[in-house]
């Protein structure tokens, strides 16, 4: 989840005013030194994992790589992974356009509510989702339960790609709604009138005007899907699909050579890579279709008419199955939990362990990015570029793929580190810096440069500006990033199931083993205490993204 | 003889191999307004960027109060240059109140409410230095930020486009305010701006910059009256030009005899300006009047000469005997301005 909703926050944050673009030829002065030395240093913090991770695999030697990839089963996880990627970006299409377009173009009774409700499965982390989707729908799961009476005494399994395909649909197909959404939003009205003015009927000016307009959104939307599906690691583990990042795992956990895992773990990146060109290139392409900005008039809304009923089914159940049920199962294990006397404790420890880790990482990673951002916003040019790809590349690696790379480097060569909670924080660092930068980096788009000018022909030293202006201009996309990053860190499963010191247990990978050992109730009072964690995290998001438009 | 506040030598500035700022040398005696002019995307705000310190050039020499602050080899940064800067859009500290704003730039050690109060008092907003720069108009922010860049007695102030956020209605009267404020302070001030009427009436000497060039550094009025190139001249406000020939110290052009200001033997180009031609209305004139646009005080009048060319005169009041059909005599200055083709 963290790799998309960061992702999706750079996204929303890359508007910048009018002033930027227009000062930018003129930065031309040289930043510096203590910031590129900074900068330069948290860069290579966040080349490392990948970089050891080739080191590693081409150790293996080139026989043994071919030999890896060739490998019947290789070709399975990988054709796997692409197919449910794809799978899962389509469906999540198909539900995203069509939730959008009821709530924002027509009469669809209740239209504020939905609109707010559709959104909602975002804040389930993929685990706790698919840890529901199990408890309710798995072989002997609750349903199963409900039916027992009526002879029915196993379900049709759940497990594998149909489950992973459902789970996985369920809680990224608000990646889309958001992005149609303002896509539909920034619309001009006036555009669609014009077309039925030329004697166009409504059905085709949807297809002709309409689809082609939103085909950017749509676009964005549904690679952030399918870049979500392949970092993904809770959820089709629990569900048992072998997807990369589940063969990764079992092939690092399972065998002594580890240089398979390696491999696979490159593989993925090589896949991943591949969509992100793809979705930068639909990107470049979009800024062609930006519609005009001035479009305030809202358009008027479609009579759904006889289909008001169907309209309301389809957005009722899918908003049932997103949200209802999982904390529907949350709330009957919590309480099945505490009549069997099971207890509920949380185990304060275990709350505390995920507090400091990820109160950790958020301060760490929060002061790594200000220098970065610093230098990408004030001082652009081609070796910021070149910062902004290291720093930026923890979208491109899934958490397991970084957590992989950490473990062999502190398994060799800093083996004091290793399993300690310095390199657990180290990782999370790495893996939420995006986030921390994208916030304060918007942040410092907002703060003129004219006013550090004006302070350093004041008499101020680029240091004092930085403490005595910037500083304080910058407190809140700092925090911003701290809570981000902090409410990331709570949710993180991979990386902290790898790397966590021995018996150091957190909510995630407490409901983690929990489920894979069906104690339900276990797992479901840290679930709950992490969808409201993530629910904050979302809403943190969007409305910064509400504060850009 | 008085101190020269900021010399510029060669000073030239390229972005991506164009040249932003091209070999302008500049000099300004102490307590005096320099204007620079020019169309957007001339220069003139790299120029003054160069002069602060924001930007470094690529050749020149820089000089304030006769120390070199840029020259090969040094590079003083902006924060030891005793340049104070007004920005365009004002750059208040939005976190600091107007108090807090203007003592930014002084000493730590210094009398430091004493010398805001003074500078406060200066620009007429004592009462107002424990607000904060949202709660004020778009001319008090001015007024603070000019008061923040005198605050630490500058050898130089510059202001980039001081006027340009302000409404129109405001601008004259702003205007007048500002240069009493600086005249006060006994600022030496360079200004940039792309509106001529802003830069003759606020400025002492004005240079006139196209493509990255310093073209013309004059006063105002010789400025107006005698401009160096045919470009600088259209640039300069409504302008005539006619074809003429020049032979034996004598101009002939198609208003007749004029004398040749001493130019050689040759074709040249006359510029007239419009409020230069006197029309009488006559029968027997040379002249047609095309079209005739009234303003009020007074009115622009396009006439068409029989040899087909065209020409504007500006006249004062509202008189309404030019209208378009009505042949006109022209009578034209003796001085005219000439530049040969």
């Amino acid at each position: 989840m963290t790799v998309t909703a960061s992702k999706l926050n750079t996204i929303l944050t890359r508007i910048e005013p009018a002033w930027t673009r227009r000062h930018r030829h003129r930065q031309s002065n040289t930043p510096p030194l203590f910031l590129v030395i900074v900068a330069v240093l948290v860069a290579g913090a966040a080349v490392l994992p990948p970089a050891y991770l080739v080191v590693r695999a081409a150790g293996a030697g080139a026989s043994k790589v071919a030999d890896i990839l060739l490998r019947p089963r290789t070709i399975e996880v990988f054709f796997g992974s692409a197919g449910l990627a794809l799978a899962v970006g389509l469906a999540a299409v198909i539900i995203g356009v069509t939730l959008a377009w009821l709530t924002v173009r027509t009469d669809l009774p209740g239209r504020r509510f939905w609109a707010v409700a559709t959104v909602l499965p975002l804040t389930l982390p993929s685990y706790v989702g698919a840890f529901t989707l199990i408890a309710a729908l798995g072989p002997r799961g609750m349903v199963q339960d409900w039916l027992e009476p009526l002879g029915i005494d196993r379900l049709p399994s759940i497990y594998g790609f149909p489950g992973a395909l459902l789970a996985l649909t369920l809680f990224t197909y608000p990646y889309v709604l958001l992005s149609v959404r303002a896509g539909l939003r920034g619309l001009d009205p006036s555009l669609e009138e014009a077309a039925r003015s030329l004697g166009r009927s409504p059905r085709r000016v949807f297809w002709e005007i309409t689809l082609p307009h939103l085909r950017p959104s749509i676009y964005a939307g549904g690679l952030l899907v399918a870049l979500y599906t392949l970092s993904d690691f809770g959820a089709v583990s629990l569900l048992r699909f072998n997807s990369f990042t589940r063969a990764i795992y079992l092939q690092y956990s399972a065998s002594f050579d580890r240089s398979v895992a390696a491999v696979l773990a490159l593989l993925l990146v090589v896949l991943t890579m591949l969509i992100l060109t793809a979705e930068s290139y639909m990107r470049g392409k979009a800024r062609y279709y930006r519609s005009s900005a001035g479009a305030h008039r809202r358009a008027r809304p479609v009579k759904l008419g006889r289909w008001t009923i169907p309209a309301l089914i389809f957005t009722g159940s899918i908003t049932l199955l997103g949200v209802g049920l999982p904390l529907l199962v949350i709330g009957f294990w919590l309480i099945r939990g505490l009549l069997a006397g099971e207890t509920i404790n949380l185990g304060w420890d275990i709350l505390l362990n995920s507090v400091t880790a990820s109160g950790l990482a958020a301060g760490v990673a929060v002061l790594a990015a200000i220098p970065v951002a610093v230098l990408l916003v004030r001082f652009p040019g081609f070796r910021s570029r070149w910062l902004e790809r290291s720093v930026y590349l923890g979208y491109a690696l899934p958490g397991i793929v970084i957590a992989l790379a950490l473990v062999f480097f502190g398994a060799n060569y800093a083996t004091f580190l290793y399993q300690t909670l310095a390199m657990l924080v180290f990782a999370y660092m790495v893996r939420f810096l995006p986030q921390a930068v994208g916030s304060t980096r918007a942040s410092l788009l907002q703060i003129s440069p004219r006013l550090e000018e004006a302070a350093r022909s004041l008499g101020r030293t680029p240091r004092q500006v930085l403490t005595s202006i910037t500083g304080p201009l910058l407190r809140p996309g700092l925090s911003t990033g701290l809570a981000l990053v902090f409410l990331t860190g709570m949710k993180e499963l991979p990386a902290t199931l790898l790397l966590a010191p021995t018996e150091f247990y957190t909510l995630a990978t407490r409901i983690w083993s929990a489920t894979e050992e069906a104690f339900f109730a276990r797992a479901a009072a840290p679930s709950l205490l992490l969808v409201l964690v993530s629910a904050i995290a979302v809403w943190i998001i969007l409305t910064q993204e509400e504060k850009k438009v | 003889m008085t101190k020269i506040a900021i010399r510029s030598l060669h000073l030239s500035k390229y972005f991506d191999d164009t040249a932003a700022v091209d070999d302008v040398s500049l000099s300004l005696p102490q307590g005096q307004f320099l204007a620079l002019l020019g169309p957007s995307g001339c220069g003139k705000t790299t120029t003054l960027r160069l002069l602060a310190g924001f930007e470094a050039p690529d050749r020149g020499e820089i000089y304030v109060d006769d120390r070199p602050v840029f020259r090969p080899g040094l590079n003083v940064p902006p924060e030891k240059r005793r340049v104070g800067m007004v920005f365009q859009e004002y750059a208040l500290f939005p976190h600091m109140t107007v108090a807090d704003n203007v003592a930014y730039g002084l000493p730590k050690n210094a009398d430091r409410t004493r010398r805001v109060d003074e500078t406060l008092e200066l620009v007429g907003l004592r009462d107002i230095k424990a607000r904060m720069p949202h709660e004020l108009s778009g001319g008090q922010q001015q007024r603070v930020a000019l008061a923040r860049a005198l605050a630490p007695n500058p050898a130089l102030v510059l202001l980039d486009e001081p006027f340009s956020n302000l409404d129109a209605g405001l601008r004259g009267q702003v205007r007048v305010e500002v240069r009493q404020i600086l005249r006060d302070a006994g600022a030496t001030v360079i200004f940039v701006t792309h509106d001529q009427e802003e830069a003759f009436s606020l400025a002492d000497q004005v240079a006139v910059m196209m493509n990255g060039r310093l073209l013309q550094l004059d006063s105002p009025e010789n400025l107006y009256r005698r401009p160096a190139t045919r470009s600088i001249a259209t640039f300069l406000g409504h302008t005539n030009f006619l074809t003429g020939q020049i032979s034996r110290d004598r101009l002939t052009c198609e208003l007749g005899h004029l004398p040749g200001n001493g130019q050689p033997d040759g074709p040249v180009q006359v510029m007239i300006r419009p409020e230069d031609l006197r029309l009488t209305a006559t029968e027997s004139g040379p002249a047609t009047v095309v079209t005739r646009s009234f303003y009020g005080h007074d009115q622009l009048i396009e006439l068409q000469l029989d040899s087909g060319s065209r020409l504007h005169s500006r006249i004062l009041g509202s008189s309404g005997q030019f209208r378009p059909g009505q042949r006109v005599a022209i009578a034209s200055p003796d001085d005219v301005v000439l530049y040969p083709q």
